[in-house]
């Protein structure tokens, strides 16, 4: 009995507060756009019985998905979503695994503390990380006026405001996200393997190649779905850092919704974007699993 | 006896240097008398003042405050809760639905969770403020309490809790008495990233909150649309400063208590 309570807490609480919107949002992007509050029909209509409920089920359509193919500016959101995410997720790779290697190869005393200094910035908070570029990017910013006065360029580069911002943004708030499974891989990495390769005369930068990354690759793997998954959703550092042009689906979304109230619409726009958040998602389980498998 | 390497001297500098100049330029132009981003006027505290004096950032402060203690303790109850129940309870109807929605909202991205639940109050009616936003938070602040609650579950040694058991305490003494210490450590932490997570969010926050009810993100958000302001470059650099502080204490704390261990350890086994 008492068992029975602990599991419904929780159970309970999941099903009303995550599930059930969830099929809410599945059944609005179903529904139709209306001049009414709440702007969309056909509402739920209990007075009516049995025959409401066919009625109900007989008005939905897949009339906005069919939308979402039409107009362009949807389509185009998606993939230009996917494109940012990739080229984001590379980049922070690429600045990610120096930095783990760094301290993977640190003496033994400094890694908790170089641990700490990965994690700090993850407590402090995101909309500040993203903000303090703001500053540093801007035309008349801090970057300019440093290659201005170095000579390094004539004029002031335009860098806020576009995608390339964008990609600046998600490096520098996801880098957590990357460094520490890839630092965890490269940790438990066994230093007598490089050794060996050395002996059998491999030089350093092919040991590196042949062992040290293929080793290293589940986190790697790991980091990158990290990136990209909260990376394709994004909202807050498109709408600061990206410009008119910066197309992504989650600001998208957000505009949809509060802009043009289009409730269904938006509702459709979050059921594809969770579409193909799924493959991302199950390919990251399927890679933790054979993780767990590899060590258990 | 390991040394650092040119290479990794190089690597570390310069990415922690990526990892931690955005901010502290940000705290250092919070000190700048001229309301110009690249033009140092001088050193000034004026924005701390005129910070102090923006009745809308308190009240959007203490709305967070409110809105981060509520849901963290709540969440870490529910989170602690789950977690047991994932790693003790292998056996339930619907134990798979159970253990696909607490994984689901750390993937989720946070526009849709934000766009559901607002659906989901408009559906129901309720009228949305603190409540709503904390019903919100707590919802996915759970999901990632339990998750580090349960790794803690699942590394600890069960044979002390079947031994609270034989010797005749029910099943809630043995939780109170003997799990609950033992996992305390990570209840700590989750509580703390739950406060976090909640203090944190714009996006979720956003979409459930009332009029009333505007949080200190929300409040940041719309004022640094409109470009940089010397105030939030204020604000930024408190809010900085008190998790600097926070994590570093926290750390040697726990460091403090793993060697308070060892030398407890090491005095056990020489008795």
């Amino acid at each position: 009995m008492r068992r029975a309570i602990l599991i419904a807490i929780p159970y309970v609480w999941l099903l009303v507060l995550f599930l059930i919107p969830f099929v809410i949002v599945i059944k609005i992007s179903l529904s139709d756009t209306a001049l009414a509050r709440p702007p969309y029909f056909p509402q739920w209509d209990w007075s009516l019985g049995w025959q409401g409920i066919k009625d109900f089920f007989r008005e939905l359509d897949f009339e906005n998905f069919v939308f979402l193919t039409t107009d362009s500016l949807y389509w185009k959101a998606y993939l230009s979503s996917v494109k940012i995410a990739v080229i984001s997720t590379l980049l922070t790779l690429l600045v990610g695994f120096p930095i783990a290697y760094g301290m993977a190869r640190a003496p033994e005393e400094w890694r908790p503390t170089l641990m700490m200094l990965v994690i700090l910035p993850f407590w402090t908070s995101f909309l500040i990380r993203v903000y303090s570029w703001m500053g540093i990017l801007s035309q008349g910013g801090l970057l300019n006026s440093l290659l201005l006065s170095l000579g390094i360029i004539s004029e002031p580069l335009i860098i806020l405001n576009t995608d390339i911002a964008v990609y600046i943004g998600i490096t520098y708030t996801y880098l957590p996200f990357m460094i520490l499974p890839v630092y965890a891989a490269l940790e438990k990495l066994d230093g007598s393997l490089l050794e060996a390769a050395e002996d059998l005369g491999c030089s350093r930068t092919s040991a590196f190649w042949l062992v040290t990354l293929p080793l290293s690759k589940q986190g790697v793997i790991a980091g990158c779905f990290l990136v990209f998954i909260p990376a394709m959703g994004e909202f807050v550092i498109p709408s600061l850092l990206g410009g008119s042009q910066t197309l992504m689906i989650g600001k998208v979304l957000y505009e949809e919704f509060f802009s043009n109230r289009d409730w269904p619409v938006a509702s459709a726009v979050a059921v594809v974007l969770l579409l193909i958040l799924v493959i991302p998602i199950v390919l990251f389980q399927r890679n933790e699993q054979k993780q767990r498998e590899a060590e258990g | 006896m390991r040394r650092f390497s040119a290479f990794n001297v190089v690597s570390l500098t310069l990415g922690f240097a990526f990892l931690y100049l955005p901010m502290i330029i940000l705290v250092i132009y919070s000190f700048n008398a001229s309301k110009l981003v690249t033009v140092w006027a001088g050193f000034s505290t004026k924005w701390y003042g005129e910070l102090m004096r923006n009745e809308a950032f308190l009240d959007a402060a203490l709305v967070t405050l409110k809105v981060a203690v509520m849901t963290s303790t709540l969440a870490t109850v529910l989170g602690t809760c789950a977690a047991y129940v994932l790693v003790r309870i292998h056996r339930f109807p619907g134990r798979t639905l159970f253990s696909g929605m607490i994984y689901a909202p750390l993937v989720m991205p946070d526009v849709i969770l934000g766009l559901s639940l607002l659906l989901l109050f408009i559906g129901v009616n309720i009228d949305r403020g603190i409540l709503t936003i904390v019903l919100a938070h707590t919802t996915f602040a759970m999901c990632y309490v339990s998750v580090v609650v349960s790794s803690r579950l699942v590394a600890f040694d069960q044979s002390l809790e079947e031994a609270a058991l034989d010797l005749g305490a029910t099943p809630f003494q043995t939780f109170r008495l003997v799990t609950l210490p033992i996992i305390a450590p990570a209840v700590i932490s989750g509580w703390l990233l739950a406060f976090t997570l909640s203090l944190d969010d714009l996006v979720i926050a956003s979409f459930t909150a009332g009029p009333s009810s505007t949080t200190l993100p929300m409040k940041i958000f719309s004022a640094v649309r409109l470009g940089v302001s010397p105030e939030i470059n204020a604000l930024s650099t408190i809010m900085i400063g008190i998790v600097t502080v926070g994590v570093i204490t926290a750390s040697l704390m726990s460091k403090r208590a793993a060697v308070q261990r060892l030398k407890e350890e090491q005095t056990a086994e020489r008795s």
